[in-house]
């Protein structure tokens, strides 16, 4: 058991790394699939509207394993011989992918709550776009959106679980390996559980505090 | 008939209209949602006047202000801001929308006008003086703490100069109006466009903003006013233009606009906001 200690330690290593690089990554996708989405160029709203229905519309199980495998079968073709895909950039992916999906309907919603009067008061005063961006939108869209990113967080931290189906020791498999090899499931996996909830609570305190920082004065 | 058409009074600058100071709009066409919401109106707007417009509710009042800035772009027709023309793409034929072809120039002529909304269009996060300092310090360079010196003295002109950290939210709406009006001021434009500034507010706040664009008004400043608020109208416009189905039915000095008034819509419109 002391062994799985250490294991677990780096388990939790691992499903936090995974967490906050997938959780970086898909925001800032997330937000460029928001500005895409609410483009004036119909090519690319429609193109970026395709992506988020299909990603969130298949299970992100499958999602893993198409990328897992996919980019197997797409890197072993480039180089000429079979290359397996690390699995920790292969779930980096994968859950940005799917973490981009969700945060730019969350993006999107938020930047669609702000009244149009106040976008055309920074225009009538001759803001260039980005600046109106930057002054009216960014900062209002963040506080907006904060409650239904903290619930994404939540969901991306659980979800780093299933890239230990493609063989990424994280907490999850730590738990898997020990449940089988000392046969005391219940334990092992009640240890993990304890570990998810200390990350989620985590996140949770974390986006309390973001809150109430970012309120919106005088509300 | 008298002033029944926007060019029956003698053009100013003729042959030479990229000497012309003001605006002038022409033969302006919209259609919205299906509707032709303008029809080929013709607006001319002269250095020190103060245009009113009046109509009722949908007759285009709106969107012929939003047209002289560009936040709408016409389908069709001419506009010179100072002499200069917008260069907008007309709308085709076929439905491809009307386009702004100089976006630098568009937010050149937009910082010259300032416009106030019936709605305020305040941004919450911000405080007053944030709200009026910003346009002056992204748009024209300004340095913050020249800004912040600016926006006093235009807080202070319409009366706030103890809000200036207040939220909007901490303001009532009287109050709130009299930032955005201090907010277009900051830009020091040459025109101030004006759109119902007062029909969101309760009855007992109109009068604090009407004050303010009256003094306003005392300045020589050029206005256009789009205001159902028949008496103010009278008593500080230099003209008024009555608009019915997306076109300017009549104008006129405002002494003859509210007293012999020509068309039978008009005198309708007169009676029933009496
Ligand atoms: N974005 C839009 N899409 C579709 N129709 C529109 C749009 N904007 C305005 N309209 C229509 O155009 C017509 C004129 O609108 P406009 O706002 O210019 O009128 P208005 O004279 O300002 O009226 P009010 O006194 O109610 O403000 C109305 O029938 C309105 O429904
Ligand atoms: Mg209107």
């Amino acid at each position: 058991m002391d062994g799985f200690v250490v294991q677990f330690v780096n388990g939790l290593k691992t499903t936090v790394l995974l967490a906050l690089v997938s959780g970086a990554l898909g925001m800032a996708l997330g937000l460029l699939a928001a500005a895409g989405r609410l483009s004036r160029w119909r090519a690319v709203s429609a193109a970026v509207g395709f992506y988020t229905t299909i990603i969130r519309g298949v299970p992100e199980l499958i999602i893993i394993l198409l990328i897992y495998f996919g980019g197997t079968v797409a890197i072993s073709a480039f180089f000429g011989r079979y290359v397996e895909v690390n699995a920790f950039l292969a779930g980096v992916v994968s859950l940005t992918v799917v973490f981009g999906a969700y945060t730019a309907e969350i993006f999107r919603g938020a930047v669609l709550s702000i009244p149009a009067g106040q976008i055309e008061a920074a225009r009538s005063l001759g803001l260039h776009p980005w600046q109106t961006w930057l002054l009216v939108i960014l900062p209002q869209m963040l506080r907006i959106a904060l409650p239904a990113l903290a619930n994404q967080w939540i969901s991306l931290v659980k979800e780093t679980s299933l890239i230990s189906i493609v063989g990424l020791t994280d907490i999850m498999r730590v738990a898997a390996i020990g449940a089988g090899s000392l046969r005391a499931p219940l334990t092992f996996y009640l240890a993990a559980s304890a570990l998810y909830l200390a990350l989620t609570s985590l996140a949770l305190v974390i986006f309390n505090l973001l809150e109430r920082r970012f309120a919106v004065p005088g509300r | 008939m008298r002033a029944a058409k926007a060019l029956s009074y003698p053009a100013f600058g003729v042959g030479e209209p990229a000497a012309e100071p003001g605006i002038r709009a022409e033969r302006i066409e919209k259609r919205l949602g299906g509707n032709d919401v303008l029809r080929g109106v013709e607006l001319i707007v002269r250095p020190g006047e103060i245009l009113s417009i009046l109509g009722s509710s949908g007759s285009g009042k709106s969107t012929l202000l939003r047209c002289l800035n560009l936040l709408t772009i016409p389908d069709r027709g001419d506009i010179w801001v100072h002499g200069e023309k917008l260069a907008i793409r007309a709308a085709s034929q076929h439905g491809g929308p009307a386009g702004i072809l100089d976006h630098r120039q568009v937010r050149r002529v937009r910082a010259s006008m300032g416009m106030v909304f019936q709605n305020f269009n305040l941004w919450p996060h911000k405080t007053a003086l944030e709200n009026v300092t910003e346009g002056p310090v992204l748009v024209k360079g300004i340095r913050r703490g020249a800004a912040a010196e600016l926006g006093r003295h235009y807080l202070a002109k319409v009366g706030l100069s103890d809000k200036a950290d207040a939220y909007p939210r901490h303001l009532s709406g009287g109050q709130q109006q009299r930032v955005a009006i201090a907010r277009a001021l900051a830009m020091e434009p040459q025109v101030l466009l004006f759109d119902e500034p007062t029909s969101a507010l309760d009855p007992e706040l109109v009068g604090e903003v009407l004050r303010v664009m009256a003094a306003l008004a005392g300045e020589g400043r050029t206005m256009v006013i789009v205001t159902h608020e028949l008496a103010f109208a009278r008593e500080v416009s230099t003209r008024a233009a009555f608009m019915h189905g997306g076109l300017i039915e009549e104008e006129s000095p405002p002494q003859e606009f509210f007293s012999s008034p020509v068309s039978g819509r008009l005198r309708g419109f007169l009676a029933s906001h009496r």
